[in-house]
């Protein structure tokens, strides 16, 4: 069975208003980098810059992170996962850099950002943004903003869309019954 | 995508697997350029070296690809071990098999070493190097360093010049060129070509100036001076003479093709230093996509579960 949870209306309004809040808590944006994670954070991190620009102005640095190398699942898996490109355009030293997802899930996966993050330079924060927060959590991890909080089973799936051309957006929640 | 938890050589891969391994390699390249040229994807596996031949370049582009990838490397030194004292390779593979390795990179004078081991052992075997027959994992860096300059492999033309007879490199490359559409042209003085190779799918050329015509990309081999006590070359000035890669003689290629060399270089027998060290050399740019491309395979192989 699959419900669309978010439209297309509703991912801009999330958006927006992330970027409001994310402009909020660090007084501008002067000191950002958005780092969006492969793949499902790359789209959104370039969407949430292009909104944080046009409220503040000026640019913000946005870079790509692959996690692939870093995944504590390795071991376990059929066959080894794709590595992807990782571009980090600028130094993130004493930098706010914002990790950036589609979905927050066990939180396995911005355990994994986080270190291939750190060996690229100490930045002064990392924050969370995800556009959904499906909760489950098995690690200590919280976003610090979320487009949208759903409730999910575990074996559920969220499929999110981000197309370039936004009018094909949505969010879709596939459950097993 | 990759089937075999093996690399014995570019003969039994796909064109699939091929492009499959070059991706993968892309994404390492860029780890090496980072400050920290580290990642944690192989901890707690090891990786031994067992080389029946010198090398210097490929021994240590593995143990470096290993230990970026936070694996551990360890030589099993053939000269001052148990191998003097008449232990069989069997043995010896076994007994590092025994020691926990999960990996065995493998270099021997005699064709076929790597396939037999790879029958009676569990980890992983890598051919770095068998007699006359394949060094996989050349082959695949200079496929990525031509890909990273050429973009599109199929349909080139490449010239491949020199032993071919003793090469290995020769041989993984006719095998990988052709099976990824480019058109491979042998150049070599006729005791050097092995008879009836027009069967793998590659063109025969006796005077370089012939072979290297509109070429795309250019080979130079190295003439391998150990095997060359029998007679196959009047003397190497006249090798330098007839078949040496000059610069007079590149501009019969493209302008815009590259050079390659395996490594490492006999200056002034197959090749000039003026090529060698010149605007259309890419040589150096070899060594570095080696360790792409083997922390590429190693990673890969890791996955291969049976």
């Amino acid at each position: 069975m699959s419900i669309e949870i978010l439209d297309s209306k509703d991912i801009n309004r999330a958006i927006r208003r992330m970027a409001h809040e994310i402009i909020e808590k660090n007084k501008g944006m002067s000191n950002l980098c958005l780092v969006g994670i492969q793949k499902g954070g790359v789209i959104l991190a370039e969407r949430l810059a292009s909104q944080i620009e046009s409220i503040e102005g000026g640019n913000i640095q946005v870079g790509k992170l692959d996690i692939t190398l870093y995944r504590d699942d390795l071991n376990t898996k059929e066959e080894q996962p794709v590595v992807k490109r990782t571009e980090i355009p600028c130094s993130i030293d004493d930098k706010t850099v914002i990790l950036v997802d589609d979905v927050l899930f066990t939180g396995r996966s911005i355990r994994a950002a986080m270190d291939a993050l750190i060996d690229f330079g100490r930045p002064a924060y990392i924050q969370l943004a995800v556009l959904i927060d499906r909760g489950h959590r098995e690690l200590p991890i919280r976003a610090d903003y979320a487009g949208k909080n759903i409730p999910t089973s575990f074996n559920d799936l969220v499929q999110v869309n981000l197309e370039k051309e936004n009018n094909k957006d949505k969010v879709v929640l596939i459950s097993e019954q | 995508m990759i089937k075999s938890k093996h690399l014995l050589g570019i003969k039994d891969l796909t064109s699939e697997e091929i492009y499959h391994i070059l991706d993968t390699a892309s994404g390492f390249r860029d780890v090496l350029h980072r400050d920290i040229k580290k990642v944690p994807p192989l901890r707690g596996k090891t990786v031994v070296s067992l080389f029946f031949e010198p090398s210097t370049r490929t021994k240590t582009s593995f143990a470096l690809a290993a230990k970026r990838l936070s694996a551990d490397f360890v030589n099993f030194s053939v000269s001052t071990s148990s191998v003097l004292k008449g232990e069989t390779i069997k043995d010896t593979a076994l007994t590092i098999q025994a020691l926990g390795a999960d990996f065995v990179v493998i270099r021997h004078p005699s064709a076929g070493v790597p396939h037999f081991l790879s029958n009676i052992l569990d980890m992983s075997v890598i051919n770095a190097g068998d007699g006359a027959n394949e060094h996989p994992t050349q082959a695949l860096l200079d496929l990525f360093t031509i890909q990273s300059r050429k973009k599109d492999i199929k349909d080139l033309t490449v010239a491949i010049i020199g032993d071919i007879a003793h090469s290995r490199v020769a041989k993984s490359n006719i095998y990988a060129l052709t099976k990824l559409g480019a058109r491979v042209r042998l150049i070599c003085p006729p005791t050097l070509m092995p008879a009836e190779i027009e069967r793998l799918g590659v063109e025969v050329f006796h005077s370089i100036d012939d072979g290297i015509k509109k070429a795309d990309v250019i080979m130079t081999l190295r003439l391998q001076l150990e095997r060359q006590s029998k007679g196959f070359l009047p003397s190497l000035e006249e090798y330098f003479k007839l078949y040496g890669l000059t610069s007079e003689r590149l501009k019969l290629a493209k302008s815009s093709a590259i050079v390659m060399h395996p490594g490492p270089m006999n200056r002034g027998v197959e090749i000039e230093s003026a090529v060698a060290d010149g605007p259309q050399s890419v040589i150096l740019e070899q060594v570095t996509n080696g360790l792409a491309v083997r922390m590429a395979v190693l990673y890969l192989l890791a996955g291969v579960r049976k």
